[in-house]
């Protein structure tokens, strides 16, 4: 039990001395950037998310600014330069499927390592988990999720739920409000993603004047071109460990090429799930074929036959899911 | 006179950023942590009002120097300690528990002696801070 005069806890009080006590640098010190870059190993991060994410050029440029600042605060702050932390609070608004919250992921891997964040971990939510089904059920709520996402990453998604502008007395407000107050007063704490689907999110923010005017970063997620989409359906078909024959390599470009004009596409989702029909597809035509001996070739390979079963090839079927 | 009660009693007063270490060191060894109050200082008194539930999901320092915080400005006058609960068989028990407020003034104890049948004696501590109402113990006169 506790007992004082055993203090069995008190090493770990030590720990965070020694950076208290590195010297300041005095103002006519040079500091290399690029070995305080190697140093945090931003460059990992940031090259991973160049190789595993396919397009979102703009996305990325604004992340390697943020990187920048972070870099460069961390930089002054050694000379003994102290400013306010920078705010950090972002949404991301984009079309369904673009790579909102891999992101998200990204983005509190890459803030823990510049030391932004002390934990990087992502909590993950929606309207569901922030707010109550009965009056003064939504603060503790809302407070709960708070805490659990201190020290990292607070993603919401879907954000614009949380207000119902129909509905006066509903109690997304309430959310809304604590969570204005803690973008506030624990910016050291946490970081806040708001995720949404353009349009929407637009609404949302006009809606909530406080909410935007908190959020300094605004990322907008542009939809994938026909290249990046082809590019992506290669990285995730070779993840899964498959490969496409050549000539399934046209027909997989000419179905995602159908696939974009067609309602509900949902650009990286949709090829996601084509990929898993095909492979659905492959299965059930190599079980079927009858002939007994199968190689690892033909396990790993899909071939035109399994993409061009897709419904998509129908001619003038709007249908397809 | 000051309590002295939990771990770390007789040392000074800890700094948010000390008990943040220790609560580090808690959530590291997977215990969660949880906030309690009260204003009566009897060391007999082992059931302090809770601040809340024990925060089990939380992996931050942060937020359960929020919900202190919070406590210290709902009960700025009274006694607020933080436990750390180790739920692993075996143990199933208080791992660490300390004070992280008191109030400004602690006025202490007297001995009371009770005369009881055959000239026998019988002793009682009894704080002088709880002469005064449930949540006013520790106001400052006059308040």
């Amino acid at each position: 039990m506790a007992r004082p005069g055993r203090p069995s806890a008190v090493p770990s009080d030590a720990e965070d001395k020694p950076d208290e006590v590195e010297d300041k640098l005095p103002p006519d010190a040079t500091v290399d950037l690029a070995e305080v870059r190697r140093e945090t190993g931003i460059d990992t991060v940031l090259d991973a998310l160049d190789r595993e994410l396919v397009g979102l050029a703009p996305v990325k440029a604004r992340i390697r600014q943020i990187a920048s600042l972070l870099l460069v605060e961390r930089t002054r702050n050694r000379f003994g330069v102290s400013s306010a932390r920078p705010n950090l609070h972002m949404s991301f608004t984009g079309s369904p499927g673009t790579g909102k919250t891999t992101v998200g992921i990204r983005m509190a891997e890459l803030l823990k390592q510049l030391g932004y964040l002390r934990r990087g971990h992502l909590v993950s939510v929606t309207r569901d988990d922030l707010v109550g089904q009965y009056v003064g059920h939504t603060a503790p709520k809302t407070k709960e999720v708070v805490k659990r996402a201190m020290g990292g990453v607070l993603f919401i998604d879907e954000a614009y739920y949380l207000f119902r502008a129909e509905n006066e007395r509903d109690y997304g407000q309430e959310s809304i409000e604590i969570l204005l107050q803690v973008m506030e007063n624990n910016r050291d704490d946490l970081v806040v993603i708001l995720a949404g689907y353009a349009d929407r999110m637009d609404e949302f923010f006009r809606s909530n004047p406080g909410m935007s005017s908190r959020i300094a970063h605004h990322l907008v997620f542009p939809d994938y071109t026909l290249d990046e989409l082809e590019q992506i359906g290669q990285l995730m078909i070779g993840d899964l460990g498959y490969t496409f024959s050549p000539e399934a390599q046209t027909t997989f470009r000419d179905y995602l090429r159908r696939r974009i004009d067609q309602p509900r596409f949902s650009n990286a989702r949709s090829v996601r799930n084509a990929i898993e029909r095909a492979r659905l597809r492959q299965a059930s035509r190599l079980v079927e074929q009858g002939s007994a001996a199968v190689g690892l070739a033909e396990l790993q390979r899909i071939e035109p036959a399994d993409l061009l079963a897709s419904r998509v090839f129908e001619e003038g079927d709007d249908q397809a899911q | 006179m000051r309590i002295t009660q939990g771990t770390f009693s007789y040392l000074p007063d800890f700094t948010d950023e000390e008990i943040s270490a220790q609560i580090q060191y808690a959530m590291d060894n997977g215990w969660p942590l949880s906030v309690e109050y009260t204003d009566d200082p009897h060391p007999r008194n082992i059931y302090w009002e809770m601040w809340g539930l024990p925060m089990f999901d939380t992996v931050d320092p942060a937020a359960v120097l929020y919900e202190i915080n919070a406590c210290r400005k709902a009960f700025p006058h009274h006694y607020v300690k933080i436990n750390a609960y180790d739920a692993r068989l075996g143990w199933q028990t208080t791992r660490l528990s300390f004070i992280v407020q008191r109030p400004p003034d602690e006025p202490g104890f007297r001995l009371d002696r009770q005369e009881g049948p055959d000239r026998q004696i019988r002793y009682t501590t009894h704080p002088y801070a709880t002469e005064r109402p449930v949540g006013h113990r520790y106001e400052a006169n006059g308040s």
